[in-house]
């Protein structure tokens, strides 16, 4: 009974790293949808091209500064990745998405995806090869509990969390908390808001929608380029591939919150981590997702605008 | 003094042409009414001036060619516009529609006196300043609307049939609001449907017949005019 218990808070620790990174995507799906409502099918492999900023950057910037607290290095390469990816964003939505804004809206889809391909297949022709992410900072494992194994023959169980999965849940907080607060408080956040609600009226206030379109596109792919350097550090052995999935998957739980609503998409994003690991305890691994996204399908048929979202037009 | 000239307005919707050669002049410090029935071509009308939609012919604002200016950039020049429907932000706060309506402005201070001095001409939205905007009544979200517009001190202030849905009693409101911003200097276009009470506010008027001008004076004449008293007053 207690090790059960053990392996359930385990796995726990595990939902929450989860979370944390899938809602870190997940915002980026949100925000857009927000301004634009229109799905960024290339934000996945604007994640994945998060991991691969941090390997590069952390071949360059580490050397130089062996004498700074890894910490400090940690933080300025989170900021790199984030500003290089995050520019990124706003550069697809003003060459690709921009000109498209009148356009039936199934070419937006189809242009998002082709660039997500793009992105994808130009990191291939770069990376044929896996590559693997220098850790970069000492990993620690902190024993929270032990227990003997009662029976007395294996090994004693016990529950851990390690400094990577407390770094990666913290920067995924303060990141929250900082982008719910430029949201709620600061003028751009409103005008965000505003547009959401009813871009038309919005440039009679005198502000400059395609501006605030920008920024939104610009912090949305600045969180998922620091949820792929999370991610990275993580799992660190990186592939253009890794972006499809995990894309996906952070997707489905910006629909699960609420697609167009911030703290639905954070709320889908540690549901659905905690989701997908719950269905390893008590079920088979092989019907991980299978599990996962037929309990996510239940929640959408009871509430089809997502847990926080609303109809269109009605967003409080 | 001219405040907005428009010479030969035309805005097509593909093959519908919904305005067909406007020429009118809205002078500094009047309040001048366009008042026509549904389809007429008020709000297309209002929308090409405030650079919302494609159109031709030409707009100046103080003697300056809009052309090619972006709605956006319009309010630092002095124009607002309050559009058809009011255009709340039904998600955002009352405190947040006003403030984004003075947007354009850096002076902070002067922009709290103004917020004051609105709050204090309009009680009501004071007592709902942190409610969503969305539950204001339509007589209060056509009241933040116009303070809206009003936070970016304009010279010139659009107004779309801002008496659309309401009761007489906060028509009545509204338009002795009008009546106070235009005494203090602010330029009024207002479109109207109702044009027995657009005509007795404004100084001078113009109708509008599927967009085109037919009749033009002051409003007085207007108000005097049989053709208006059976067409536009049931008289
Ligand atoms: N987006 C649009 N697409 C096609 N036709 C339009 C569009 N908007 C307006 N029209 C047409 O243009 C004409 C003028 O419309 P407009 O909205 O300017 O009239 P209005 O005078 O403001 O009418 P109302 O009093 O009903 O608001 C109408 O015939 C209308 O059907
Ligand atoms: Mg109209």
């Amino acid at each position: 009974m207690l090790h059960d218990l053990l392996y359930l808070a385990q796995q726990t620790i595990n939902a929450l790293q989860q979370g944390s990174i899938y809602a870190l995507i997940a915002l980026g799906y949100s925000m857009v949808y927000g301004v634009l409502t229109m799905i960024n099918f290339a934000h996945g492999d604007l994640f994945m091209l998060g991991a691969f900023a941090c390997m590069l950057l952390a071949g360059v910037v580490t050397p130089l500064l062996t004498a700074v607290p890894p910490i400090l290095v940690f933080i300025l390469i989170l900021l790199m990745v984030m500003a290089v990816i995050g520019f990124l964003g706003a550069f697809i939505e003003r060459v690709a998405y921009r000109p498209l804004r009148g356009a039936p809206r199934v070419s937006a889809i189809i242009t998002a995806l082709g660039c997500g391909l793009l992105i994808e297949s130009l990191t291939l022709v770069i990376f044929p090869y896996s590559q693997s992410i220098p850790p970069l900072l000492a990993n620690r494992t902190f024993e929270l509990m032990k227990v003997a194994d009662p029976a007395g023959a294996g090994a004693p169980l016990t529950l851990t969390i390690t400094a990577l999965q407390i770094l990666i849940i913290r920067v995924a907080i303060v990141l929250m908390v900082a982008l719910d607060f430029l949201i709620r408080k600061t003028r751009y956040g409103m005008a965000m808001r505003a547009i959401s609600f009813d871009a038309r009226t919005v440039p009679l206030m005198g502000i400059p929608v395609d501006r605030i379109i920008s920024m939104t596109f610009l912090i949305g792919a600045g969180l998922g380029g620091a949820a792929g350097m999370l991610y990275g550090l993580a799992y660190p052995v990186i592939a253009p591939s890794m972006g499809i999935l995990v894309g996906w998957k952070a997707f489905i739980a910006a629909v699960v919150g609420g697609i167009g609503s911030i703290r639905g998409a954070v709320l889908g994003g540690f549901i659905l981590g905690a989701v997908e690991v719950l269905a390893v305890v008590f079920f088979e691994s092989t019907y991980r997702d299978l599990i996962s996204y037929s309990l996510l399908l239940v929640i959408l048929i009871f509430k089809p605008y997502g847990l926080l979202g609303s109809a269109p037009n009605q967003k409080v | 003094m001219s405040a907005l000239t428009v010479e030969n307005l035309t805005v097509s919707y593909g093959d519908i042409h919904a305005v067909k050669g406007l020429s009118f002049e809205v002078r500094q410090g009047e309040i001048f009414t366009l008042i026509g029935a549904n389809g007429a071509g008020k709000t297309s009308t209002l929308r090409a001036i405030s650079g919302l939609l494609r159109h031709g012919g030409q707009v100046s604002l103080d003697g300056q060619g809009l052309r090619g200016v972006a709605a956006e950039n319009l309010v630092s020049l002095g124009m607002a516009h309050v559009p058809e429907g009011r255009g709340i932000f039904g998600n955002l706060t009352v405190l947040e529609n006003l403030k984004l309506g003075a947007w354009i402005r850096h002076d902070a201070k002067a922009v709290a006196e103004d917020l004051e001095r609105m709050l204090t001409a309009l009680p009501r939205l004071r007592e709902r300043l942190a409610q969503a905007a969305g539950t204001l009544s339509g007589g209060e979200q056509q009241m933040l609307a116009v303070a809206r517009a009003l936070m970016s001190r304009p010279k010139i202030l659009l107004l779309d049939e801002p008496s659309m849905g309401l009761a007489p009693k906060l028509v009545k409101e509204i338009y002795t609001l009008l009546k106070q911003i235009n005494e203090t200097g602010v330029t009024l276009l207002l479109v109207e449907q109702n044009a027995n009470i657009a005509l007795k506010l404004a100084h001078r008027a113009a109708v509008l017949e599927t967009g085109l001008l037919t009749l033009a004076g002051d409003s007085s004449q207007l108000l005097a005019d049989p053709r208006i008293r059976e067409a536009y007053l049931g008289a």
